[in-house]
């Protein structure tokens, strides 16, 4: 029994990583087989020409990338990061001020209201959309509205078009940006504040000089959750959106189901990927390194 | 400290934001007009026109197999992946965490056309199959997140006592363990399951013909389909999501309540 237990104890006896291999192989394994084998063939596939029955080609081609610098890219690729950025500085100027009501209301009303803010993030997002789709419509409660105050002619759409898209994007991705800047407004401490106010600063000195860079993490997240899923935003503008408001997204999609071009769709999903996984592989390297310094457990 | 408003006011019109498309969607959908915009009465004929919709049914049911199957397997391999990572410090585990944490950060477009060339260029035709092993993919992560963060609070001394007290493994597992992580077990694995039913785009790219779940039939009904018939659907889906939500909270909430009172 103890001799069982003093074997454990020895962290370099090459025999106790038996158990850590079998443990992590499960997922190890199949995040490799299916997520980064189909990562590297996405990389790969953009090199081969595209065979005339919608599948991939034999030998290897430069072709589909030259072919990426049509002009009708870089404008989609513009539209693309335009709409994120705008999506996400949105998101966050709307999310800091309910974070920091809800981390100052009272605990009993706040956790029924945090859940109020939660319950929309659980309703399939495609419905969301079409819930948009069918206010926005022509015929819908916005538009009869907006005319009959005589704001907007009979002719304005106010679907198919950027305007529309950017509305979607929000309602969809600001509770992503709500719960990290709310988780870190929960922990601030808010006596903070009440000195800064005593020691002369108004209100806005405080709340910018204080309470912003107390949240600091939350808002980085938050950064990261809206803008990431936002780059690669498909359903939203293919609903909503019209031919001129196309999105990267949009146009894998077309090359994957309309033109069957696997080739094209997968450079442009390799664009896609190397802008979005940039910032989180330099983020990720950065906290290994902070790992390692850590004394292990 | 008087407080400013403007939070509050903030706060109120996000709200509305937030449920005016969801409740004016639910209304719509006992409305016997079948465009929005006037109300013609209320009216029950639109769900009635979903029941008879065979195609409905067919997606439902495809829905359900492929929750069922990604949730068991993903809540398999998270549960596996998340003891690793907490409780190994190595060079493999580094490894490992990215692989877990990459395909959250990964935009749906992204893992969905990958999923697609991978196999096509593998010859593996299209179907349930093909969608389950992709949900598995991004269900896994999730359940290994959510385990994993239940697992920082668990205390491991509760091990070492009791080994020390003489017990097995197997024991370990079944009273320590188990009792302990179950919620958060729980927890992953509802919120595979919702996420399962919940997803579009990925499932779009890498369904075959006739394998169609509830969100890709109602994107193609979006498409083209009446639009108040999808009202009566979208209701009642979301009348199952929310039950979900709920009762997973309830049990939640309850079996942390007495794992915490057993210990």
């Amino acid at each position: 029994m103890s001799g069982e237990k003093n074997r454990k104890k020895v962290p370099r006896d090459p025999s106790s990583r038996w158990p850590e291999i079998l443990l992590s192989a499960p997922s190890l394994l199949w995040l490799s087989v299916f997520f980064v084998i189909p990562t590297i063939i996405v990389g790969m596939i953009a090199f081969k020409p595209p065979s005339i029955y919608g599948g991939i080609g034999e030998g290897w081609t430069l072709d589909t990338i030259r072919s990426l610098a049509q002009p009708s890219y870089p404008q989609i690729i513009w539209r693309t990061l335009w709409l994120s950025a705008l999506t996400t500085a949105l998101s966050i100027l709307l999310a800091v001020p309910v974070s920091y009501w809800l981390a100052t209301i009272p605990p009993r009303r706040r956790n029924l209201m945090l859940l109020l803010v939660i319950l929309p993030f659980w309703t399939n997002f495609l419905i969301r959309i079409f819930a948009w789709k069918t206010i926005l419509h022509p015929e819908g409660w916005i538009k009869n509205g907006l005319m009959a105050l005589g704001i907007v002619g009979k002719d304005v759409s106010l679907l198919y078009n950027e305007g529309a898209i950017l509305l979607v994007l929000v309602y969809t991705y600001l509770p992503f940006a709500i719960l990290p800047i709310y988780a870190a407004a929960d922990k601030f401490d808010f006596n903070l504040m009440s000195a800064a106010l005593d020691l002369g600063a108004n209100k806005l000195r405080a709340f910018w000089s204080i309470f912003l860079p107390g949240i600091r993490v939350g808002l980085i997240t938050a950064v990261l959750v809206v803008f990431i899923p936002a780059l690669g935003s498909y359903a939203i503008p293919e609903i909503v959106g019209g031919p001129n408001s196309e999105m990267i997204g949009n146009r894998i999609a077309q090359r994957t189901f309309s033109d069957r071009n696997l080739p094209h769709a997968s450079a442009l999903a390799a664009i896609l990927a190397a802008v979005v996984l940039t910032p989180v592989v330099v983020m990720q390297l950065r906290q290994i390194a902070s790992t390692h310094r850590r004394p292990s457990a | 400290m008087k407080r400013s408003r403007v939070p509050m006011a903030v706060s109120m019109v996000v709200l509305v934001f937030f449920y005016l498309p969801i409740v004016l969607l639910i209304i719509q959908s006992f409305n016997a007009s079948k465009y929005g915009g006037s109300w013609q009465g209320f009216s029950f004929k639109w769900y009635g026109l979903l029941f008879e919709n065979r195609a409905v049914w067919k997606a439902t049911q495809n829905t359900a197999v492929v929750a069922l199957f990604s949730t068991i397997c993903s809540t398999i391999l998270g549960t596996l992946g998340a003891w690793t990572l907490h409780h190994y410090r190595s060079r493999i585990q580094h490894a490992h965490y990215l692989l877990v944490y990459a395909p959250l950060v990964f935009p749906d477009i992204l893992m969905g056309i990958s999923l697609l060339l991978f196999f096509v260029h593998m010859h593996i035709p299209l179907g349930l199959p093909t969608i389950i092993v992709a949900h598995i993919t991004f269900c896994t992560s999730y359940v290994a997140f959510v385990v994993l963060g239940r697992l920082q609070d668990f205390d491991m001394a509760l091990i070492e006592a009791s080994q020390d007290l003489g017990a097995g493994w197997g024991t370990i597992i079944w009273r320590i363990l188990l009792p302990v992580l179950g919620p958060g077990i729980l927890a992953g694995a509802l919120l595979a399951f919702t996420l399962s039913i919940d997803d579009f785009v990925i499932t779009f790219f890498v369904s075959g013909p006739g394998s169609a779940t509830l969100p890709v039939y109602v994107y193609s009904m979006m498409k083209m389909g009446s639009p108040a018939i999808i009202n009566a659907l979208c209701t009642l889906f979301m009348l199952v999501t929310f039950s979900i939500v709920i009762v997973g909270q309830r049990m939640l909430t309850k079996n942390i309540q007495s794992s915490q009172s057993r210990i």
